[in-house]
């Protein structure tokens, strides 16, 4: 009971403790909220790469693609394990448009969009037709032309906030795509004429999913037109499936039946037409086909997390200081209660049940007006923006719209859990001090 | 009084303490007998080792040799546990310059030794009793205004009392006083004496440090110590 009133009276009382308080509490804040934006932007990343890919692909790196991927897809939607299959075909094209004569080199993605949508966020990125991706590809100004969705940044620049012009419908204008196909054997399918394909089509959507390279870079064309401007009507392939997995089954588990069914379906193939090219098809969850591009970001974060364990030996030293300095003026305290009966452990745990009451409290208001600061950092950042210029990312630079600034409870957890064990490690020396005192040291009159 | 049984036993008691690089030999044999109900005073110069044969005693401190029992039992042979509770139940001590906790108040300091030998739980069960006790003490010891009081609050003496009702806590059989009255005024001082010999009266063993000669003098017994020995 002692050590309860002696802890609460150490920590409201004395001002050096206030500043251990304020320590932890200033490292806890910066870990919150750093952690939690960048978190948040991670985490939201890893959503949006989710989200665009779906759960599992079966695809390969080659742009020769692999033929008979219909019937594999057959096979999959009655396995049981997804709710949607969608085949894509993946190239690069140059890209001209109506206003300049320049190329630029694009990445042409062709899909049915509706099967898009079933597997990815396909629909819910679209800017016009969310509600009909079947029409995605349908010019509303001309539905005879063949219509092509371009990566929102090609037809619309971001504001210095990230927002984009919005337009009612999209406006008439045409894209040229020149393409070099490929035949089984990865030659050129014109080699000794004209090697490439070029075909115009007309913007009837755009998208914007949160990726950069998409939204830069990609255009998105209807699956049969992309196959004739990469395969220029040859046997019919694609180079990768999109699944997304029923509800009840895991990723992994998920991955590993359809890895198998594709090894059978390999087999089955044995010996027919072109099947040595079902050999480079890779069966990935989303995550392993994404971590080109995933794993950066992934970097970035444990970099800082070290960069946090640094933050975290600061709050140890400065607590082993406060501490250090506590028990020494504390020494008188710590003979009197040896001399009424208080035993090296009662000691030890009034020093750590204080060191314990400071990383609490000094966590509890850490995470406190770290989140107060999280829920209106985005005003924060609109605010001086508008009166200073600062902005924490330039919007017309990098693909991210508010700051991210939900706060995890789990890892809110991790924190103070983090911050209270700093505290106690960092008063354990002096509390080890304290309890290997002699009463005798500190009470005689002689040596006082 | 005489017949009264031992209380204390010191038996060729020896310490020394390393300071630097020499050794200070500070008791050197010293032999003392404590009766039940006795009120002795142990007088000596600065240096002549009371106040080490005062923490010996209350086990404070440990003996390089000799032997130290309380009523047959040898305190140097006692567990960490047991010395704790010896500490706690057996002995009471008041020191020269109070010793009080500034954070707590003068009640809190008064039941501060029922509150260590307790668990939480067990402190709950019986603070109701243990509160009684500690107002009745500062009852006895004048205090009963200044219990909400903190130490740097009061004056000396009333500082000295609070250690006092401090000692007195746990009832303990044997009340060790090293130099209580050293920092007070001879008026204040007086008083706390009183309260001594109001103590004895009532039954309690008490041992006093002091080098005033006066002060000795309200003890029944006096123990002069010279050179690390007891006199005569």
């Amino acid at each position: 009971m002692y050590r309860l009133i002696l802890i609460t009276r150490y920590l409201l009382k004395r001002r050096i403790t206030h500043f251990a308080i304020a320590a932890v509490a200033l490292c806890v804040f910066t870990v919150v909220v750093v952690m939690t934006v960048m978190i948040g932007l991670v985490g939201g990343f890893k959503e949006k790469n989710h989200a665009f890919v779906g759960d599992c692909v079966v695809g390969t790196e080659s742009l020769v693609g692999f033929p008979y991927y219909e019937e594999f897809m057959t096979l999959v939607e009655h396995s049981g394990l997804v709710q949607g299959v969608s085949p894509v075909v993946k190239s690069y094209a140059l890209y001209g448009t109506e206003i300049t004569d320049n190329y630029d080199n694009v990445e042409i993605v062709g899909v049915d969009p509706v099967r898009h949508s079933q597997v990815t966020n396909f629909a819910q990125t679209l800017d016009f037709n969310g509600h009909q991706p079947q029409k995605a590809f349908v010019p509303t100004y001309d539905a005879n032309l063949p219509g092509c969705i371009l990566g929102i940044n090609r037809v619309s620049r971001p504001d210095p906030r990230g927002q984009y012009v919005h337009y009612d419908a999209p406006f008439r204008a045409s894209v040229t795509l020149m393409c070099f196909p490929l035949n089984a054997m990865g030659a050129l399918v014109g080699a000794g004429t004209n090697p490439t394909v070029t075909k115009r089509f007309y913007y009837s959507d755009d998208i914007h999913t949160g990726i950069a390279a998409v939204d830069f870079g990609y255009v998105f064309l209807p699956l049969d037109q992309a196959q004739l401007l990469c395969m220029s009507g040859q046997e019919k392939r694609i180079n990768a499936l999109y699944l997304k997995f029923r509800p009840n089954v895991g990723l992994q588990e998920g991955c590993r039946q359809i890895a198998e069914l594709w090894r059978q379906f390999q087999a089955d193939k044995a010996g027919a037409p072109n099947s040595f090219l079902l050999e480079g098809v890779n069966v990935q969850s989303w995550k392993e086909y994404r971590r080109a591009v995933v794993a950066p970001m992934e970097h970035e974060q444990l970099m800082l997390s070290m960069m946090f364990t640094l933050v975290g030996i600061t709050t140890v030293f400065i607590v082993f200081v406060v501490f250090y300095m506590v028990v020494n003026s504390k020494k008188k305290d710590i003979g009197v209660l040896k001399s009424v009966g208080a035993s090296n452990t009662g000691v030890l745990s009034l020093f750590q049940g204080f060191a314990f009451g400071v990383g609490l409290v000094g966590s509890c208001v850490g995470i406190f007006f770290g989140w107060l600061f999280l829920t209106r950092i985005n005003q924060i950042e609109q605010f001086c923006y508008k009166h200073f210029g600062i902005q924490l990312w330039d919007r017309t630079v990098y693909v991210i719209g508010a700051i991210p600034n939900q706060v995890d409870p789990s890892a809110l957890a991790v924190i103070m859990s983090c911050a209270i064990l700093a505290c106690l490690i960092g008063a354990l020396v002096p509390s080890y001090l304290a309890v290997r005192l002699r009463p005798v040291e500190t009470l005689h009159a002689g040596r006082m | 009084m005489s017949e009264s049984p031992v209380i204390l036993k010191a038996q060729n008691v020896h310490k020394s303490y390393r300071m630097g690089a020499t050794r200070v030999v500070v008791l050197k044999g010293v032999d003392l007998l404590v009766r039940e109900g006795e009120f002795v005073a142990i007088v000596g110069a600065s240096g002549s080792g009371k106040s080490t044969l005062l923490h010996i005693l209350g086990g404070l401190d440990r003996p390089d040799k000799g032997l130290v029992q309380f009523q047959g039992r040898d305190v140097n042979r006692m567990s960490a546990r047991e010395l704790n509770r010896y500490r706690n139940e057996t002995v009471g001590f008041v020191f020269q310059f109070y010793h009080l906790l500034d954070e707590l108040s003068v009640r809190e300091n008064v039941v501060l030794p029922a509150m260590i030998s307790r668990s939480i739980t067990g402190w709950l069960m019986m603070r109701r009793r243990a509160r009684q006790r500690g107002e009745e003490l500062l009852e006895q010891l004048g205090l009963r205004e200044r219990a909400r009081h903190k130490p740097y609050q009061l004056s000396g003496g009333e500082r000295q009392r609070v250690a006092i009702g401090r000692a007195l806590m746990n009832q303990p059989e044997l009340l060790l006083a090293d130099e209580p009255t050293g920092n007070l005024d001879s008026t204040t001082g007086s008083g706390i004496l009183n309260v001594f010999d109001q103590l004895n009266q009532a039954g309690q063993t008490i041992v006093l440090v002091t080098h005033d000669e006066r002060v000795a003098r309200r003890a029944q017994r006096i123990v002069t110590l010279v050179d690390g020995r007891v006199k005569g």
